[in-house]
């Protein structure tokens, strides 16, 4: 598919198209787990989790302790707590993200989940992607591939109904 | 002066005192802190913030809880740590301060934990790396003379604050040795600063320093009375060495006027929590009906210690000077 420009960009219909591919992708996939990446990650998570019946087999992962760029830049002056109350031996875990980019924030959270056990494998579920990768990571499940400017930012946000609305942004 | 605990950027560069740190940093690290209490539980406990950084443990003046803390905060950090047995070393070989910090930090370290018996000396080593353009070189203060604990301070303010969640409607209270406890002075710094409306010294007129009405402190010394309707009551260790001296009378004694008996725990507020920096001299200061009671959280401040001492570490390394 060819990428999208930024202004046709409808959230919540890429959010139906990503369910509905979440949704094929793991039928008949036992012990499935989702994991959001704080923060646009994990409303998505917690959107899927309702959707899909798993909400007790929800975490979140805020990546800050695992970043490569903590050298350059220190520590972001909000971290998250991660949490992750099921057990990951073993799980299917659906990992999801907002915006996939250079997939740096994709290692960083494949290392931290394996600092909680041994996934029996982990898919990975992105709203858009935006290309620009400068890691080998593919996302299994993906609604959108769009074209941003370098400099630019997709920004996920979610109203106070829970309505979810991308923007871009001047990095 | 400006604070040389902060960088140009108004960034932690080194953490030498509670005393005129910013609401925003104390908060920070609090914060940071929560995130780094959940990786305990883990099975990998470890994060690799502090990879191949090395962490030297300077405690120039004893002590096992606060040392080993630190370590297993750096090992956790995945930091590598040296402890120098200072008193067994090159100090004791006439070696100046400035000069043992000089050669350290030629063998590359990235950070000093320092525990000195003079009050300003980590100050004085903090001051010696940025006049010697070591910059990316921080120090923490881990206690120094009677002077400032800034981690034990900011641990007791992130236990108060995971039980009570608002510092501004709290009576806090600092019972005993508030003289020569470095403890005491961070604490209240760090709780006059997070907003805490009454903050109470209470303990004998020879243990009660002047200047703490200057600090917005009200003292008691009458115990029944200081510690009335309080939400927290921060126990001190009377210091044993001192008690032979014209201070104290006996430890009998001691205990009979300021020790935390169940029956004075009785006079503050219900939900009240007791808090102690360790190590306690049980029958002293505290009964032991309380120290094990179920309003004592002695032993979650040395597991929310572990994590705020993380926090103080990684945000400190990730500070560019």
């Amino acid at each position: 598919m060819s990428p999208l420009n930024p202004s046709q960009l409808d959230a919540e219909a890429l959010y139906a198209t990503l369910l509905a591919a979440v949704k094929a992708g793991l039928a008949g996939i036992s012990d499935v787990a989702i994991v959001g990446i704080h923060s646009g990650g994990a409303w998505l998570a917690e959107r899927l989790a309702a959707d899909l019946g798993l909400q007790d087999r929800l975490g979140v992962l805020d990546v800050s302790f695992y970043r490569d760029d903590y050298a350059k830049k220190g520590l972001p002056a909000e971290v998250k707590p991660t949490h992750i109350g099921f057990n990951v031996d073993a799980a299917t875990i659906l990992l999801v993200d907002d915006v996939l980019f250079t997939g740096r924030t994709t290692r960083a959270a494949l290392n931290e989940l394996f600092d909680y056990g041994r996934p029996a494998r982990i898919m990975l579920a992105a709203l858009v992607d935006r290309g620009g990768r400068q890691l080998p990571v593919a996302a299994d499940f993906v609604a959108a591939h769009v074209a941003v400017q370098p400099g630019q930012a997709l920004v996920l946000k979610r109203d106070g109904d829970g309505k979810f609305t991308l923007t871009i942004e001047h990095a | 002066m400006l604070n040389p605990q902060l960088n140009k950027h108004g960034e932690l560069q080194h953490l030498l005192t509670t005393e005129g740190l910013p609401k925003a940093v104390i908060n920070h690290i609090l914060d940071t802190a929560s995130s780094f209490v959940s990786i305990s539980d883990r099975e990998v406990k470890k994060v690799p913030l502090m990879r191949g950084k090395s962490v030297f443990n300077l405690f120039f003046e004893n002590s096992t809880r606060t040392r080993t803390t630190f370590e297993i905060a750096s090992k956790r950090l995945s930091a590598d740590v040296i402890n120098l047995n200072i008193q067994a070393s090159s100090t004791s070989k006439g070696e100046s301060l400035l000069d043992t910090i000089d050669n350290l930090s030629a063998m590359h370290a990235d950070m000093f934990v320092v525990r000195h018996s003079q009050s300003g000396a980590p100050y004085l080593i903090a001051k010696h790396l940025m006049e010697t353009g070591q910059h990316h070189v921080h120090v923490v203060n881990a206690g120094d003379g009677r002077h400032a604990h800034p981690t034990q301070g900011l641990l007791d303010m992130y236990t108060i604050r995971h039980y009570k969640k608002d510092f501004t409607n709290l009576r806090v209270a600092i019972v005993g040795d508030i003289l020569h406890s470095r403890v005491a002075r961070s604490d209240i710094h760090a709780l006059t600063t997070l907003g805490v409306p009454e903050v109470r010294a209470i303990g004998p007129h020879t243990l009660l320093p002047g200047g703490l009405e200057q600090l917005g402190v009200r003292t008691f010394t009458n115990m029944d009375e200081g510690l009335k309707d309080v939400d927290v009551i921060i126990m001190l260790r009377l210091q044993n060495e001192r008690m032979s001296g014209a201070l104290l009378p006996s430890a009998g004694e001691y205990f009979k006027s300021y020790g935390l008996t169940p029956e004075r725990l009785a006079l503050a507020k219900p939900d009240a929590i007791v808090m102690h920096p360790g190590p306690m001299n049980r029958g002293v200061e505290i009964d032991s009906a309380v120290a094990d009671g179920p309003q004592a959280v002695i032993l979650p401040q040395v597991t929310f210690g572990i994590a705020v001492r993380m926090a103080v570490m990684s945000i400190l390394a990730g500070t560019q000077g």
